[in-house]
């Protein structure tokens, strides 16, 4: 498709975070973009920007609270953490009680979906609760990489109920260092 | 989100815990979502651990207060810049009040896939029994 699409920021507040792959979403995308982007940030330092502002203010606030903010995001389970280095980008989630059969991971050249069910098993007729705060039930989340990623080489796993993916990120996706001569 | 022809299940945030007694480490700590039950024979206590191993999960029982404590390793690499992060990882800590029914020698614990499951038996005497009335 050769569209490049940018993980959901969440500092963006964008009400289309939910339906990740309708094509509405790029729209809007776009929309944004040119309202508030400064000619001068590409994609990439407009974001890390924003980012490291909102951890130095998480760091602030924690100082004087002791607690941390409560972060924006996409509102849709499960709850992730992306990080990336030059040669991967590693998916994070919790997703406890979930076993490897239940879970439905597919890699496309831009994106990642997560899906599957959480079943929490009947425990009996004859039981009686006191608290019941865990919650069972279907999820499906799509997430969008910025770099395009080499979908024959990711790693899955899932131990004490946490989801680490591994994605490679293909070399037309690397850093490539460039000599000046 | 509100398309339900099957139950979907709904995000909600890790519960931090507003005034933790103090640590002697910095670091968030998260109330885990537990589930409780009771039948005649036993109370069977369900938390939601991710992140927690065998080794990093303290179970406390003493003077009646039940206290769970649960250490998560931080996954991230220093080498690893965040691209987008939705959860903040840390302690899980949750604490109870159980009344003294509870055969302390015989808790059973299981902890798999980040899921804890506590089994508290009763103690002989607590289990109902019925009492026949005689007339006379």
């Amino acid at each position: 498709m050769g569209k490049n699409y940018k993980v959901i920021e969440p500092d963006r507040r964008m009400q289309i975070a939910v339906n990740h792959n309708t094509s509405k979403k790029e729209g809007v995308v776009m929309f944004y973009r040119r309202l508030f982007d400064f000619p001068t940030w590409g994609f990439r330092g407009s974001f890390g920007e924003l980012d490291r502002l909102q951890r130095q203010l998480d760091e602030l606030y924690g100082a004087f609270s002791g607690g941390t903010l409560p972060r924006p995001s996409a509102g849709v389970f499960p709850l992730i953490n992306i990080t990336e280095d030059n040669e991967n980008y590693y998916i994070r989630s919790e997703l406890p009680g979930i076993k490897t059969d239940e879970l439905d991971i597919q890699v496309t050249s831009n994106g990642v979906s997560i899906s599957g069910e959480r079943k929490i098993p009947a425990e009996g007729n004859t039981v009686r609760y006191h608290r019941r705060e865990r919650e069972s039930g279907k999820f499906s989340r799509l997430i969008n990489l910025s770099d395009p990623v080499d979908a024959d080489k990711v790693d899955a796993k899932l131990k004490n109920g946490i989801l680490t993916l591994r994605v490679p990120k293909s070399e037309a996706g690397k850093p490539r260092k460039i000599l000046v001569k | 989100m509100t398309n339900k022809d099957s139950k979907e299940i709904q995000v909600k945030p890790k519960k931090e815990l507003a005034s933790p007694a103090e640590q002697t480490q910095a670091g968030a700590v998260f109330t885990p979502n537990v589930d409780i039950f009771e039948t005649d024979q036993e109370i069977t206590l369900l938390a939601d651990l991710p992140g927690v191993t065998a080794d990093n999960l303290t179970i406390d029982l003493r003077e009646n207060m039940l206290t769970l404590v649960g250490d998560v390793a931080p996954l991230k690499k220093d080498s690893e810049e965040n691209v987008l992060i939705e959860y903040e990882t840390g302690k899980f800590y949750r604490q109870f009040t159980l009344s003294n029914v509870i055969d302390q020698n015989k808790i059973d614990a299981i902890l798999a896939d980040g899921v804890l499951r506590l089994v508290l038996p009763k103690v002989k005497a607590a289990t109902p029994r019925k009492i026949k009335v005689q007339s006379g």
